[in-house]
C-alpha cells in the first residue's frame, strides 16, 4: 500500500470519510475483526449531533506524548446483540488514566482491520482527544502478541478492561504478551465475551518507531476506491488491487466452508472453485478468525503476514470468515504485509509458523514487501 | 391433498384448485382496491363457473399477498409504533429506529423506551430487569394513544424471558395493546431483529383488517376450509396466527412463483427465472424451497435479518426499454403500459418484447410494428438479454452441477434456450398462475435459530429440532408429517462451553384445525 504523502499534522476527520473507512477497514480485516457497521453507525450518530474528531499524523507527536491504544475485545456474535457504545469504549481509557494518574494526549487503534478501526474514534468523540493515524497491525489479527508493539518487545502492561456494567479490571503486570492475551481473554469471557480495553500506554516516540503509520488514511482511501469504482460501475476488486499494489489470486465460487472452534478461535477451511481464468482450479484457504494461508491446487500460494481478503466479486465488499457460505461468488486478493511483519522478528510473531504451519513465509511481493 | 391457492398480486388475483399433482381449475380476475373483492370474485368464479357449484372437500385455502410489502415500500397504511428495548446499560448509543430512512421513521416512529435488562449469550442476566421502568413506559404508551408496541431484548432469541416480562406488564396496564416480540420473528442481531419487530408492529392493523376480510370472503363462499396465509419461505401459517406476523409474508409472491413453477414441472432442484414486465427475479430452489438469504435484507430501506428467500432482482422484463442509440437495455420499463406503448401494440417505444417478436422468439401483438427495427439492433439486444440472464443465473446458482432452469412469467420468452451451467431450459404450463399454485401447495414450517452451550453438538441439534417441530405444529402442521429440511450449525469463536449456533427448519403438511 502506498503511504505517506505529505500529511497535515492534525486535520478534522470528515463525516464523508466514515463510510469509506468502514468499507476499507472491513477489507483490511482479512476476514476477521468484525463488521464495522455498528461502530460506523455510532460515529454517524455522533457527527449528526455535532460531535467530530480529528486525525493527527503520528510523525508530529511529541516524543513524550501519552497515547492510549484501544480495542474492543470479544466474540463478534456477542457484539451483534451487545452493541458498540462510545461511552463504554471511553471507560477503559478513563480507567487507565486513573490508574496511571495522568491524562492521555491522543488515542489509537490496536488494529485497523474490522470494527476496531472505529474504536479510537468513539473514544476520541467522548474524551475530546485526537486520533492517531496509525495502528499496530495494519489489518486484523486475533491476539495481542501479533501487534507491532509486541514485535518491538515493548512492555505489554498495564491493561484496563471495562464492561458496560461498570466492572473494570486493571491487569497491572504480566510476564509476556502471551500472558496478557490469556489473562485479559479470561476476564473478557467472564463479562460476557465483549469488553472495551485500553492496552499498555505508549509514548509518542514508541508510536513513531513501532506503530504502523497512516493506516487510518489508507483505509479511508481504500474504501474511497471501492465506492468510486461502484459509482463508475467499474470492477471494484480490480480497483482494490490496483490501489493497494495487491495481487488478484483467484476468482470463483465458494463450494465448501468447514468451521470449528478450538482454543477460542473460529478455525476452519473454505474452498473456492475457479471461474473465468481460474476455471478448473481450486483455491483453499484456512482461517483462524482471519485468513491465514491460501493454496491453489494444493500448493501454498499466500500466507500470513500478507493480507488475504475474500471480496464479493461484484461489489468488492469484504466477506468475513463467519459470513462465508456456499455459492458466494468471490475474488481472493492478497495485499502486502506491513514491512515490520516481514522482518525475521516480525515473522516470529505473525509468520506462518506462529499460526502453527510448518513452512516459511514467502512474500508475494518480493523481499520485505 | 385438495386445496385452493389464491395469489393477490398488484394487478391480478388468481385462484387455482389443486388436487395432488394436478391443477383442476384456475381463474384470474383483476385485483380490487379493497383487495378482498378480487378474492371473493375469484372464489365465486372458481366454484360457480369452473366447478359448476360442486366444490367437494377442500383441505385448505392458502392466500399469498404482496399487500404488506407494498405498504412499506409505498409508505402507506402504516401505523405509529412504540418501541421498548430491554438491554441497558448496553446499546444506549444506538436507539430503536437509528438506521431507518427518515421518511419511513417519520410515519412509524412513536415513543421510544430503553430500559435495563436483557441477557448474556449463556443465559445469565445482563443486569436486573427494570420492571418499574417498563411499567412507567407502559403507562406513557397507554396515555399517548399508540396501540402497537415492538419489544426487543438483548439475546432474546436465546432467552425470551425479558420480552415476556414486558408483555405481561404491557397487557396489565393496557389490555388492548398489540405486541410484537422480537424473538418470535428475528435472529441474533439486535438492530436487525428490532427493525423486523418495528416493521411488523407498523403493519399490525393492516394485517388484521386484511386477514379478517380474507376470512370473511372465504366464509361467504361455499368453500369450507381453514384459511392459511403464505410466508416468505414457501410455507403457510394459519390465518389467526399469521395476522400477527405480516413481515413473514413480505417475499411470499416471488417465493410462491418459484415453488409453483417447480411443482408444475415436477422438479425440486432447479434455477427459476421469473420474467415480469419490469424486473426478472432469479432464485435457486433446493428440495422444492428457495434457498434462504443468510444476510441482511433491506425492505423499504430498512436493514432486516430474518427468514427471507435469497433472490436476485434485475431490471429486465417484457416492458424494458431498449435504447439502441445509447447502447442500453433498461432498467426503465414501460410497465403496464406495454399494450399501448410497445411497437407491436402500435406504440412508439422499442421494448424487450418488440425485440423478441422481431427475433422470432415471441408472437405478441402485431409483428408488422417491428418491421423497421434493423437486424443489427435485434442481434445486439438479444445478446444483451442473454448476458443479463446468464450472469444472474450464475450468481445465484449455489451448486456446481448442471441444473435445469425453469422460465416463468409473462416475459419468459426473453430467457435463452441454452445457458451455461444449465442442463435444460424448461417453460412451464399454467405458468400464468404459478403464484397461486405455489400458494396451494405450501406446507407449514417451524424454525429455530439459537445458541446452545454446555452440551454436545448432537444434543444441541436434537434440542433445536424438537423446538422447531413444536413451532411447526403450533403454526398448523400435522405433527406426524413434519420433516427436517435444513440443519446448520456454527461453532462460536471466543465463547466457552462448546457454544454453537444451531439453525433447524422443519416442514409438514397443513393439518386439520385443532379442536
Amino acid at each position: 500500500m502506498s503511504s505517506s504523502d505529505s500529511h497535515a499534522a492534525t486535520r478534522p476527520l470528515l463525516l464523508e470519510e466514515l463510510e469509506p473507512l468502514a468499507t476499507g477497514a472491513w477489507i483490511l480485516g482479512a476476514g476477521g475483526g468484525g463488521d464495522p457497521y455498528h461502530a460506523y453507525l455510532n460515529m454517524r450518530e455522533l457527527y449528526a449531533d455535532g460531535v467530530s474528531v480529528s486525525l493527527v499524523d503520528p510523525l508530529s507527536l511529541a516524543d513524550d506524548a501519552a497515547v492510549a491504544v484501544v480495542s474492543s475485545m470479544g466474540a463478534p456474535l456477542v457484539g451483534e446483540e451487545r452493541l458498540k457504545d462510545p461511552v463504554m469504549a471511553a471507560l477503559a481509557v478513563q480507567q487507565m488514566e486513573q490508574h496511571l494518574g495522568r491524562r492521555f494526549d491522543a488515542v489509537m487503534s490496536v488494529e485497523i482491520g474490522g470494527s476496531n478501526a472505529f474504536q479510537p474514534l468513539m473514544v476520541a468523540a467522548v474524551m475530546g482527544l485526537p486520533v492517531v493515524d496509525a495502528d499496530t497491525m495494519g489489518r486484523a489479527y486475533p491476539e495481542a502478541q501479533h501487534s507491532s508493539f509486541a514485535i518491538g518487545d515493548l512492555q505489554p502492561y498495564p491493561l484496563t478492561l471495562a464492561d458496560v456494567r461498570e466492572n473494570a479490571v486493571v491487569v497491572s503486570r504480566v510476564a509476556s504478551w502471551k500472558w496478557m492475551e490469556r489473562i485479559s481473554r479470561k476476564v473478557c469471557t467472564e463479562v460476557g465475551s465483549v469488553a472495551a480495553t485500553c492496552k499498555a500506554p505508549r509514548t509518542g516516540a514508541e508510536v513513531k518507531q513501532w506503530a504502523i503509520l497512516h493506516t487510518v488514511t489508507q483505509a479511508i482511501r481504500l474504501g474511497d476506491t471501492v465506492h468510486d469504482a461502484r459509482r463508475r460501475k467499474a470492477d471494484a476488486v480490480a480497483a482494490v488491487v490496483q490501489h493497494t499494489g495487491g495481487v488478484l489470486l483467484f476468482s470463483g465460487k465458494v463450494v465448501d466452508v468447514a468451521r470449528r472452534t478450538t482454543e477460542g478461535f473460529l478455525r476452519g477451511t473454505a474452498k473456492v472453485d475457479g471461474l473465468d481464468e481460474h476455471r478448473g482450479q481450486e483455491f483453499r484457504v484456512d482461517f483462524q478468525n482471519e485468513f491465514t494461508v491460501g493454496w491453489v491446487d494444493e500448493e501454498v500460494r499466500v500466507s500470513v503476514p500478507d493480507i488475504i481478503c475474500i471480496l464479493d466479486a461484484t461489489t468488492g465488499e469484504a466477506i468475513g470468515t463467519e459470513a462465508l457460505r456456499y455459492g458466494q461468488r468471490v475474488k481472493v486478493v492478497a495485499l502486502p504485509a506491513p514491512a515490520i511483519q516481514t522482518t525475521p522478528k516480525g515473522l516470529e510473531h505473525v509468520g506462518p509458523r506462529a499460526f502453527g504451519y510448518d513452512f516459511d513465509f514467502r512474500s508475494l511481493f518480493g523481499d520485505g514487501a | 391433498m385438495r386445496r385452493i391457492g389464491i395469489d393477490v398480486g398488484g394487478t391480478n388475483t388468481d385462484a387455482v384448485l389443486v388436487e395432488n399433482e394436478h391443477v383442476l381449475a384456475s381463474v384470474k380476475t383483476p385485483t380490487t382496491h379493497d383487495v378482498t373483492g378480487g378474492v371473493r370474485e375469484c372464489l365465486r368464479l372458481l366454484v360457480e363457473e369452473e366447478l359448476r357449484g360442486v366444490v367437494g372437500r377442500v383441505d385448505g385455502v392458502m392466500i399469498g399477498t404482496t399487500h404488506f410489502t407494498n405498504a412499506v415500500v409505498q409508505r402507506r397504511d402504516l401505523q405509529e409504533v412504540a418501541a421498548i428495548r430491554v438491554g441497558l446499560p448496553s446499546g444506549r448509543s444506538l436507539p430503536p429506529f437509528v438506521d431507518w430512512p427518515k421518511d419511513l421513521a417519520r410515519l412509524v416512529k412513536g415513543r421510544v423506551f430503553m430500559v435495563r435488562g436483557g441477557h448474556e449469550y449463556d443465559g445469565r442476566p445482563l443486569v436486573d430487569f427494570d420492571a418499574a421502568a417498563v411499567r412507567r413506559a407502559a403507562r406513557e404508551i397507554r396515555d399517548s394513544g399508540i396501540r402497537s408496541v415492538a419489544v426487543t431484548a438483548v439475546f432474546s432469541p436465546l432467552t425470551p424471558e425479558c420480552e415476556h416480562a414486558v408483555a405481561e406488564i404491557m397487557l396489565d396496564e393496557m389490555p388492548d395493546v398489540v405486541l410484537t416480540l422480537s424473538h418470535d420473528l428475528g435472529r441474533i442481531g439486535l438492530l436487525e431483529r428490532e427493525n423486523v419487530a418495528l416493521l411488523n408492529a407498523a403493519l399490525i392493523d393492516l394485517a388484521r383488517r386484511t386477514t379478517r376480510a380474507f376470512s370473511e370472503a372465504v366464509g361467504e363462499s361455499s368453500v369450507e376450509a381453514p384459511l392459511y396465509l403464505t410466508q416468505n419461505d414457501g410455507t403457510v401459517m394459519r390465518a389467526e396466527l399469521a395476522e400477527a406476523f405480516p413481515v413473514y409474508s413480505f417475499s411470499s409472491g416471488p417465493t410462491n412463483s418459484m415453488r409453483g413453477a417447480a411443482f408444475l414441472s415436477g422438479l425440486a432442484d432447479a434455477m427459476v427465472v421469473d420474467v415480469g414486465g419490469t424486473t426478472t427475479d432469479i432464485g435457486h430452489l433446493k428440495s422444492g424451497f428457495p434457498r434462504e438469504a443468510n444476510r441482511t435484507v433491506e425492505i423499504g430501506g430498512v436493514r432486516t435479518l430474518f427468514r427471507m428467500p435469497d433472490l436476485l432482482s434485475v431490471g429486465l422484463g417484457g416492458g424494458t426499454i431498449v435504447d439502441s442509440d445509447a447502447g442500453a437495455v433498461g432498467p426503465v420499463s414501460v410497465g403496464h403500459r406495454l399494450t399501448s406503448e410497445a411497437l407491436v401494440f402500435g406504440g412508439a417505444q422499442l421494448t424487450a418484447t418488440d425485440i423478441a417478436v422481431a427475433a422470432g422468439v415471441a408472437e405478441i401483438g402485431d409483428a408488422s410494428g417491428v418491421r423497421e427495427v434493423d437486424a443489427a439492433t435485434v442481434a445486439w439486444a438479444m445478446a444483451r438479454f442473454r448476458e443479463i440472464v446468464e450472469e444472474s443465473v450464475d450468481r445465484m446458482k449455489a451448486d456446481s452441477r448442471p441444473l435445469p432452469l425453469l422460465a416463468v412469467g409473462g416475459g419468459a420468452f426473453l430467457v435463452p434456450e441454452r445457458v451455461p451451467g444449465i442442463s435444460e431450459v424448461l417453460h412451464v404450463s399454467h405458468a400464468a398462475v404459478a403464484n397461486a399454485v405455489g400458494a396451494a401447495i405450501a406446507q407449514v414450517s417451524g424454525e429455530v435459530d439459537q445458541v446452545f452451550s454446555g452440551m454436545s453438538r448432537g444434543d444441541a441439534v436434537a434440542r433445536a429440532e424438537a423446538l422447531a417441530r413444536e413451532r411447526a405444529v403450533e403454526a398448523g402442521a400435522d405433527a406426524s408429517s413434519v420433516d427436517v429440511v435444513d440443519v446448520e450449525d456454527l461453532p462460536l469463536a471466543y465463547l466457552p462451553g462448546d457454544a454453537r449456533r444451531v439453525r433447524v427448519r422443519v416442514v409438514g403438511e397443513a393439518g386439520p384445525p385443532k379442536a
